[in-house]
């Protein structure tokens, strides 16, 4: 049982003056991934049935390096920008909703790294 | 976490049955949500049937017919039955819309079926609570803010285009019948505006002749206040006056990103 007035409860802690980074940058990292997805997927159907050699070189060459390096980053972050609204979205437990969200960055950010540096290991050889 | 049924006292279960009287051609059911606080027991689905020679047109019209013919316990808001108060809004035929200006016609399945707004505290039948929807509408000041003093002689002026602006925005009547179908609305309600109250928000955005559009800006931009929008568009299909909220909640997240 609460007085609180329906005013107090409506305007709850006020305005968090932030989202509008998390909604841009939501946007951003989905128009980047367009053109970098239809140049992987090209990508891989070109090379399909090739050995081993002829795929390690084109993973290696400096262009598709960087462009996997960046495909890795931006789908991970994307991705965990994403998680993060369908978490808030639907999780009304207050720990579970953290837990989830900090859980899913950091996963999304170990698995990014550990792309990039496979990447770069195929690239820089090892 | 996720609850996938109602609560055991909020299930609905079947009513009782109004026959329509002897001597009826032109027989129309409706299937109406009761429930009253005071009874204890869980809300019911009645069916009335309707002698529609002797009706009028409209939902609204069968309502009143029945309240005042077979069953005055029903109970319903309704004031201008010309759809400008907005009182009047439900859900009929899996739509929310206001009674007065449904043709009985329009709908389309056999019985029909009649509930209050979704996803809100009922007070009563038909009669939803929608106190904390008038208290976000008042949260988000819709009235003119200015620091400059009005001219002395006359009222504030706005240009042709600058009123054209406000077209689309100021027709809507606060019914709640976008807020009350959309689902971010049903999850996040306690704390996502909805698309009425950001309507409204961006009405008052709009006039040119406010200047109060940076605060009003800055007490938007929340993740849940405003974000919690993603575009699912009910507001826009259910809308009776046939308004665009989903429009003006995009046009505020433009305005957002325009001044950073």
């Amino acid at each position: 049982m609460s007085l609180r007035t329906p005013l107090s409860r409506a305007k709850g802690l006020g305005s968090a003056k932030d989202g509008v980074h998390h909604w841009w940058i939501e946007r951003l990292t989905a128009v980047a991934l367009v053109p970098l997805y239809i140049w992987f997927v090209w990508g891989l159907i070109s090379h399909a049935g090739a050995d081993y050699e002829t795929v390690a070189a084109w993973i290696g060459s400096p262009v598709t390096a960087v462009l996997l390096v960046l495909l890795l980053a931006v789908t991970f972050h994307h991705a965990q920008l994403g998680m993060q609204v369908v978490y808030e979205d639907y999780i009304h437990t207050e720990w579970l909703k953290l837990t989830s969200i900090v859980l899913t960055k950091f996963i999304a950010y170990v698995l990014a790294a550990a792309g990039i540096f496979a990447v770069l290991r195929v690239a820089f050889g090892g | 976490m996720a609850e996938f049924k109602l609560p055991a006292n909020s299930r609905v279960v079947e009513g009782k049955v109004f026959q329509a009287p002897q001597g009826a051609k032109n027989v129309r059911r409706f299937k109406v949500y009761r429930w009253e606080p005071d009874s204890g027991s869980n809300p019911r689905m009645d069916v009335y049937e309707v002698d529609l020679d002797t009706c009028g047109p409209m939902v609204l019209d069968a309502l009143i017919k029945i309240k005042n013919e077979i069953d005055s316990t029903l109970t319903f808001r309704r004031s201008c039955r010309e759809g400008i108060c907005g009182s009047c809004a439900m859900n009929i035929d899996g739509t929310n819309t206001l009674a007065c200006t449904k043709a009985i016609e329009d709908v389309k399945a056999r019985e029909v079926a009649i509930y209050p707004l979704p996803h809100m505290p009922v007070v009563k039948d038909l009669v939803p609570d929608l106190t904390h929807f008038y208290a976000q509408l008042a949260s988000v000041k819709p009235w003119m803010q200015t620091q400059t003093p009005p001219p002395p002689d006359k009222e504030r002026l706005q240009s042709r285009e600058d009123r054209a602006q406000l077209d689309g925005l100021y027709e809507c009547i606060l019914c709640a019948c976008c807020s009350t179908a959309c689902p971010s609305y049903w999850w996040n309600g306690d704390r996502y505006l909805g698309p009425a109250v950001l309507l409204q928000a961006y009405r008052w955005i709009a006039d040119s002749r406010d200047e109060a559009t940076g605060e009003r800006l800055d007490a938007l931009e929340d993740p849940f206040k405003l974000y919690r929008c993603h575009t699912i568009m009910n507001c826009a299909n259910t809308c009776p006056k046939g308004l665009n909220p989903g429009k003006a909640i995009a046009e505020i997240k433009r305005l957002l990103v325009m001044r950073r």
